[in-house]
């Protein structure tokens, strides 16, 4: 196990560092002022430095996340399997699915947060708006690729359409689902970060989001960056859990899963 | 031997215009062995799915003489050309999914499933998940899910067609033990002579564009039939009959 597991974190981490010596050196050598370049050791002493600021900061936008995630996984789920149910609702209903997907999502942020009338959920609405779509047409995929002689079998023992999505199509589609929901958890967090930039507010529960606008009036450029480096590592912590839980489920049988001798 | 099922003047149109079969007359006698023999695209799969009820005939009738008017009223086992197993189930599993999909308690159904599992040789192996048993494997465990509920017919899609000839001539035995004992009703879809020669007592010979049967060959060797049949005089000279038949349906 952990011959097949060390290079997979150490050859990243090897290129890590190498840049960060790099950019630090670079920053040094070449008298690069922090408020244009700050260089990473200074950027970790201000993350220490503004922690009580940047945590719960953090903690604003993971919530946001989270629940604009859940909400896609909920509703994304539902909807791909109304979807499934008849060809009519989808052909009906999937291209508003697809046009809420494709518009920018910073050009109607405005329009939501004036609509919803409170900060809290016009930011969980533009974090789902974005997140929901993987969700929705991959596991719409999965459902409709179940194979077709399973799909007899079913028929032949007469398991009627509630029976076959519980036994079949939702087991046959899991793979999929989780591989949209690796996709969403990167999504929501962009979107609730994009959101947060689009509103733009104070107050007392405010997002990393604005901690990078408001650094940035105060060309507090290493706290920048600072929250910058939060909102990767949480892009990463995120990613990291969707896919170790999509191990855990599939690991039993999905090809993707399985480790191959060689 | 009476009739379990009957086939009159039957033939399927897909909706693309597509003539699969043309008037088919066919009986299957209850516990036969009967192979279906043709070229690839001579609508061998088409005539399994309308005898099991998964598709409609266009035009002609199947009829079940016995109780129970159509292929609803009857347990059936189909095994497909692929094992077509649930990969997220162990073999135990797989073999209990018809019980389970007709509501048998699991209590019940675990017994009977673990009892199928083992008529098909695969005994020990019930908590295996199918990716890690070999295609063989894979195929018993399909046969045994298709057993689990004691049908009165079986149909078989080109079962063994994807198998290297060594395991598929221990799966044609196993099969013919298994029938041996049970003595349900087989309907054995196959493009290989020799496969249909070994195992069958009846050989209906389809030709293709449209479907049709166009002869019936009986081979009258008796069972159990050893590997020691399969070198015999009497083999090849069957053999030579239907491939003589099949090359008949080929030209025609």
């Amino acid at each position: 196990m952990s011959a097949v597991f060390a290079p997979r974190v150490i050859a990243p981490l090897v290129v890590g560092v190498v840049m960060l010596v790099l950019w630090e050196a670079a920053v040094r050598l070449g008298g690069m002022p922090s408020y244009i370049l700050p260089g990473p050791i200074l950027i970790a002493q201000t993350l220490a430095a503004d922690w009580n600021t940047l945590w719960p900061s953090l903690l604003v936008t993971l919530s946001v996340t989270l629940e604009a995630l859940a909400a896609a996984v909920i509703v994304g789920g539902l909807l791909a399997i109304l979807f499934v149910q008849s060809k009519w609702i989808e052909l009906s209903f999937l291209p508003y699915a697809i046009i809420l997907q494709v518009t920018p999502i910073v050009a109607i942020a405005p329009l939501i947060i004036v609509w919803a009338n409170n900060v809290d959920l016009s930011l969980l609405i533009c974090a789902w708006i974005v997140a929901f779509f993987p969700i929705l047409s991959s596991t719409i995929l999965g459902l409709t690729s179940v194979d077709h002689n399973l799909l007899s079998l079913f028929e032949l023992y007469g398991a009627g359409r509630w029976r076959t999505l519980i036994h079949l199509r939702l087991p046959a589609s899991l793979p999929y689902f989780l591989s949209g929901l690796r996709i969403s958890g990167g999504l929501a967090l962009i979107g609730a970060v994009v959101a947060e930039f689009v509103a733009g507010t104070g107050g007392a529960e405010s997002g990393l989001a604005y901690r990078i606008l408001e650094s940035g009036y105060q060309l507090k450029v290493p706290r920048m960056f600072a929250a910058l480096a939060l909102i990767s590592a949480t892009g990463i912590v995120i990613f990291l859990l969707l896919s170790s839980l999509s191990h855990l489920l599939l690991r039993k049988w999905h090809e993707s899963a399985l480790s191959h001798e060689r | 031997m009476p009739d379990l099922v009957r086939l009159r003047g039957v033939s399927k149109v897909f909706a693309n215009g597509v003539r699969a079969l043309a008037d088919v007359s066919l009986e299957l006698r209850t516990a036969e062995f009967l192979s279906v023999l043709g070229p690839s695209g001579c609508g061998k799969s088409t005539l399994l799915r309308l005898i099991s009820g998964l598709a409609t005939p266009s035009g002609g009738t199947i009829g079940w003489p016995g109780a129970g008017r159509t292929a609803r009223d009857h347990e059936l086992g189909f095994v497909f050309q692929e094992p077509t197993l649930l990969p997220w189930a162990t073999a135990l599993a797989n073999v209990m999914l018809p019980l389970k999909l007709h509501g048998m308690a699991k209590s019940e159904s675990e017994g009977r499933a673990v009892e199928a599992l083992r008529q098909v040789g695969l005994g020990g192996f019930e908590q295996a998940y199918p990716r890690e048993l070999s295609g063989g494997m894979k195929m018993r465990v399909s046969i045994a899910r298709a057993l689990v509920t004691a049908p009165r017919l079986l149909l078989m899609d080109e079962p063994f067609a994807a198998l290297d000839e060594i395991t598929r001539h221990r799966l044609n035995a196993d099969l013919l033990a298994l029938w041996e004992r049970q003595r349900f009703t087989v309907v054995f879809v196959t493009h290989s002579v020799f496969e249909s020669v070994f195992l069958s007592q009846r050989i209906a010979v389809m030709a293709a564009r449209p479907g049709r049967v166009l002869s019936e060959l009986v081979i009258d060797a008796a069972y159990p039939r050893a590997d020691s049949f399969r070198t015999s005089a009497e083999y090849a000279g069957y053999c030579r009959l239907a491939s003589a038949q099949l090359g008949e349906a080929m030209a025609a």
